[in-house]
């Protein structure tokens, strides 16, 4: 047979769209962008749409970045990342978390807690396997699995249960064909956290099915009243476990791209190699400015979570005070109200409360499954708009009651 | 001072107008306690005023400020405070500070123009017994004071929307 009629063999591509794979053509495009293009055409709104922390990276960790800069270090580092940074990354996860990992061999170093996650499921992931996913969940991880050839497989969770993932209903959604648990607590979107008491029957359900359990812990350092606890330091659970975690949301540090994942040698050497060959190396700079954070940045990182605290307990006080019913967020710096008795759905209360009454808010339907009827406001925002926010949306509510 | 008092002052600093009632809601301690803690404050002096800060420069109104370095002798037994006293109850001078290097008060004068602040100078500050000698600086453009920067910046850089 010819290289000729072998191409004309192949069906006619009509757009260029036919070029894309069919993969990635399957995803939809992002919920949050579509409201965001709606949110940065409109005037005067106070976004409580966003999703990284007010603050600045602190200053010393910035001078870190530009004074290696000024030395020349722009060359690569090894792959998993400086050797320096992985034991600060160890030191800390042992002194904060009681999480022991061997900094040689069981840390890798990432484009953001992302790639961590990405890494992690293309590592794991054959055809067809599947990935149990709490919902509501990070937008990213049905697309991320699903790119990666799994099948994402959502557990809801529900206000009632504060958003915790409770072992029933993980059992209920095992199948043969499950692999993965990719949970995120403390939880982008809702808030929620899990305790030492919630985690042990899901430790207990992922030995039982022989699940891996990948662990997005970038909230892990903003938990109010309690200190967080890592699946990864369960009896039994730190093979079973990829520790995802990063520098953006504890150090201001979102631009920067800067995470990790811990876990198991044979996994993390697995996550090396495509890490290797797909970006070689995390930002040089990032990492320096990482390292920086890790040595001397906990007295900042201490202020702005009381910071988010203190806005955390006067922005659910008002939510509770214009009528909307909020569970209490032990985590992260969102609020999750529910918007149910207004009788719209998340998108159309949104949409309306950024036309009427000019806050932004992100509808919760986008969140998956359990994410209707519910807003996602970040906290991490000044008192004032905090106050004017709530103000505003109280207003809002009052109208919407008089139709 | 205890660590409520501490996180209070840091949210007045922020905001003077921050209402008892959200201080106590942001601390998670009784409004009463805050009340309380406020007034005991201002009682002790550790709250000294409430007052405003303000970029003159945004107003129409002339308004010109001096630093002047002043060398003293310092009087026997009462050292500088007797001096920095006579130039503190001026009420053209805003602020007074004790230095430690080549020069002993920091004088902070306020005035509608060089002419004014000149003369205040020239009148009232050098003509002191042990006012030794003045180097007037005068002030062109104040770019952060107290901690608050004055030129308009945009600060929040953050998409409205992320995930």
């Amino acid at each position: 047979m010819s290289y000729r009629t072998d191409v004309s063999a192949r069906p006619k591509r009509r757009s260029m769209q036919d070029y894309v794979a069919s993969a990635v053509r399957s995803i939809p495009p992002s919920g949050i962008r579509r409201f965001f293009d709606l949110v940065a055409s409109s005037k005067d709104i106070i976004s409580l749409g966003v999703g990284e922390p007010d603050f600045v990276t602190p200053w010393h960790i910035r001078d870190a970045a530009v004074v290696s800069l000024e030395r020349g270090w722009t060359t690569y580092t090894p792959n998993a990342g400086l050797p320096e940074l992985r034991e600060a990354i160890a030191e800390y996860l042992y002194r904060e978390f009681e999480c022991l990992y061997d900094p040689a061999k069981e840390i890798i170093v990432t484009v953001g807690g992302s790639e961590a996650i990405d890494l992690a499921l293309r590592a794991l992931v054959e055809p067809g396997d599947e990935v149990l996913i709490p919902e509501p969940c990070y937008v990213a991880y049905h697309p991320l699995t699903v790119l990666g050839g799994g099948v994402p497989v959502g557990v809801e969770t529900t206000a009632d249960d504060r958003f915790k993932l409770r072992p029933e209903k993980l059992e209920a959604a095992i199948t043969p064909r499950s692999k993965i648990l990719l949970m995120c607590y403390p939880s982008n979107p809702t808030g929620g956290i899990m305790t030492y008491e919630d985690l042990l029957p899901i430790a207990r359900i992922a030995q039982q099915y022989d699940l891996i359990v990948v662990s997005d812990e970038i909230y892990a350092e903003l938990t109010y009243g309690r200190r967080h606890v890592s699946i990864a330091s369960l009896p039994g659970m730190k093979d079973r476990t990829i520790l995802v975690s990063g520098f953006s949301k504890a150090f201001s540090m979102t631009g920067w791209r800067m995470g990790y994942a811990c876990g198991h040698p044979d996994l993390i050497a697995a996550m090396l190699k495509i890490h290797q060959y797909a970006v070689m190396c995390a930002p040089t700079m990032s990492q320096i400015a990482a390292l920086d954070a890790l040595k001397h940045g906990m007295e900042e990182k201490a202020r702005m979570v009381e910071s988010y605290n203190q806005r955390r307990r006067l922005f659910i006080r008002g939510l509770r005070e214009i009528g909307l019913e909020c569970h209490e967020p032990e985590g992260a710096f969102y609020a999750f109200p529910s918007i149910r008795k207004t009788g719209m759905t998340s998108e159309e209360f949104c949409q309306r409360l950024l036309t009427e009454a000019r806050v932004a808010a992100v509808p919760g339907h986008v969140f998956g499954r359990g994410g209707e009827g519910f807003i996602r406001c970040s906290y991490a925002r000044s008192v004032e708009e905090l106050t004017e926010a709530l103000e505003r949306m109280g207003k809002f509510l009052e109208s919407c009651k008089m139709m | 001072m205890n660590e409520l008092k501490v996180k209070i002052l840091e949210l007045l600093k922020e905001d003077a107008r921050l209402p008892a009632e959200r201080i106590a809601v942001m601390l998670d301690v009784p409004e009463e306690q805050v009340k309380q803690a406020i007034r005991e404050m201002e009682a002790d002096k550790v709250i000294v005023k409430y007052a405003t800060v303000v970029n003159w420069s945004r107003v129409d109104e002339e308004k010109v400020t001096a630093l002047i370095e002043v060398q003293i002798t310092p009087e026997r037994g009462r050292g500088f405070d007797a001096i920095a006293e006579r130039i503190y109850l001026h009420p053209e001078v805003k602020s007074v500070y004790l230095m430690s290097g080549a020069y002993d008060l920091l004088v902070e004068v306020e005035g509608r123009n060089l002419k004014e602040v000149a003369a205040f100078v020239s009148g009232k500050l050098s003509p002191i017994d042990r006012v030794l000698s003045t180097k007037t600086h005068f002030i062109l453009k104040k770019y952060k004071q107290d901690g608050i920067i004055f030129e308009d910046r945009q600060d929040d850089r953050r998409m409205a929307v992320t995930p």
